[in-house]
């Protein structure tokens, strides 16, 4: 096994050309795993902790550009309250010596099912910024994730940084799991409000062979919102409106029964999750209406 | 490869090693340093976290090269040669060990927790700790062992020098 420490963005992307079965570590929380237990024997280490361009993160363009090596930690110290629902999610992941060192780039580089950043970068509608020699390019999330750890980067590409705008109104996080602490998710649930275009974002984890949206129950409510004037007048949701937007987005999920949960508690956890976060998004937006 | 790193103030050379391993595995096995215990090794017991560059993170995470040039700091590096930490002195005197496996990670990740925080809120101490598993204790007497070790690091005379 080799192990390369590129100093410069440059040098990292000439060696994954080079040596597309490189794999890439940075913060090390799944890669290691797959050392320690002999799962994973790759013919080079790319270590991308060297990368100062990969350290930080800026506004630009209206959006937090969030690069490829910031911790959780950081998202959730530096970044709560442009990206509350990725700052959220963060809160989930792990331990606190799991958040030092894992980064959301990770995330979506192994693109579990059960990655927490995904739900939130779903409903956020984030953009995956990926590398090569050959260029630069921008990957909507939902285009991301193509199957049970898959996603749609080539074999030559890494990646940089992820953008994500700030949200126009409340977003929510929730998940599922047998304590707060270092649990892999039963179920998670991302929620994101967006008045400004009159829209809601979702996304579902650990409840199908990729993280996704569920299109129909943002419709849905986005539809009711618009049709009943809710978004102006910040009226209570109806119950049934609640109700309604649980079962679409648990309607949204392809489970399996595993170690970690049943298929049909998954659906279940989901449709409480959704009817649950909305609840508490609408409430902050009622509130932001009573501060402005 | 050659690695070379500063553990606890001293830096270090080891050879020979192989580049898939981790710093854990340096630390205990090439160093001398077994203080930092090795259990579960994909980063969900903490017993074997460390400062790494100033934060406490999973030593069996790290790959060796992502240590080289870096601060290392370790159990062993938390007592000086006359005395115990006044962490460590807490954890005895409340009875906060017993099989002593999840302690080693347990005193460094309540060192960092107080040095941040001074005197954190059982809320505080239990979130800041739920990285690092006992099968021991129950906790309770970790908790104790958090209270009193902030106790007397806030108030020096009392629990010597930090």
């Amino acid at each position: 096994m080799d192990f390369l420490q590129p100093v410069t963005w440059a040098e990292a992307l000439e060696a994954k050309a080079a040596h597309p079965d490189a794999v890439p570590i940075a913060g090390g929380t799944d890669v290691m795993v797959g050392l320690n237990f002999g799962h994973l024997r790759p013919a080079l280490l790319l270590d991308l902790t060297r990368v100062a361009d990969l350290r930080d993160w800026a506004v630009t363009d209206g959006a937090v550009r969030l690069g490829a090596g910031v911790s959780y930690a950081r998202v959730i110290s530096e970044l709560g309250d442009r990206l509350p629902g990725l700052a959220m999610a963060s809160r989930t992941i792990g331990s606190p010596q799991i958040r030092n060192r894992g980064t959301v780039a990770g995330n979506l580089a192994t693109a579990s099912p059960a990655g927490d950043a995904h739900p939130a970068l779903l409903a956020a509608g984030a953009e995956v910024e990926v590398a090569s020699v050959r260029g630069t390019r921008r990957i909507p999330i939902d285009d991301f994730y193509t199957g049970v750890k898959r996603n749609a980067m080539d074999g030559d590409e890494l990646i940089t940084a992820v953008h994500v705008v700030p949200p126009s109104g409340p977003q929510q996080y929730s998940k599922i799991g047998t304590r707060n602490a270092m649990v892999i998710s039963v179920a998670a649930f991302g929620l994101a409000l967006h008045p400004d275009r009159r829209a809601v974002g979702t996304g579902i984890g650990s409840a199908a062979p990729t993280p996704r949206r569920a299109p129909a129950a943002e419709e849905f409510l986005a539809g009711e919102l618009d049709s009943s004037g809710l978004w102006e007048s910040r009226a209570e949701l109806p119950e049934a409106t609640i109700a309604r937007f649980g079962e679409l987005v648990a309607a949204a999920a392809a489970p399996i029964d595993d170690v970690r949960g049943s298929a049909r508690y998954r659906v279940h956890a989901l449709s409480v999750m959704a009817r649950r976060a909305l609840t508490w998004a609408w409430a902050d937006h009622r509130s932001a209406t009573q501060e402005a | 490869m050659r690695l070379t790193c500063t553990v606890n103030g001293t830096e270090q050379h080891v050879d020979d090693v192989w580049e898939g391993e981790s710093l854990l595995y340096v630390l205990r096995e090439r160093m001398g340093l077994p203080g930092s215990k090795n259990a579960c090794e994909q980063g969900e017991c903490g017993s074997c976290t460390v400062y790494l560059d100033g934060l406490p993170v999973c030593a069996c995470l790290v790959a060796a090269g992502q240590a080289e040039g870096r601060q290392v700091g370790t159990v062993e590096g938390l007592a000086d040669p006359e005395a115990l930490h006044p962490v460590q002195q807490a954890f005895l005197d409340a009875g906060a060990v017993q099989c002593g496996f999840c302690t080693p990670g347990l005193l460094v990740a309540t060192h960092d927790l107080i040095t941040r925080h001074g005197r954190p809120s059982d809320a505080e101490t239990r979130e800041a700790l739920a990285g690092n598993l006992c099968r021991c204790t129950g906790y309770e007497k970790i908790l104790d062992a958090v209270r009193l070790a902030a106790d007397r690091m806030a108030e020096p005379t009392a629990g010597g020098d930090r």
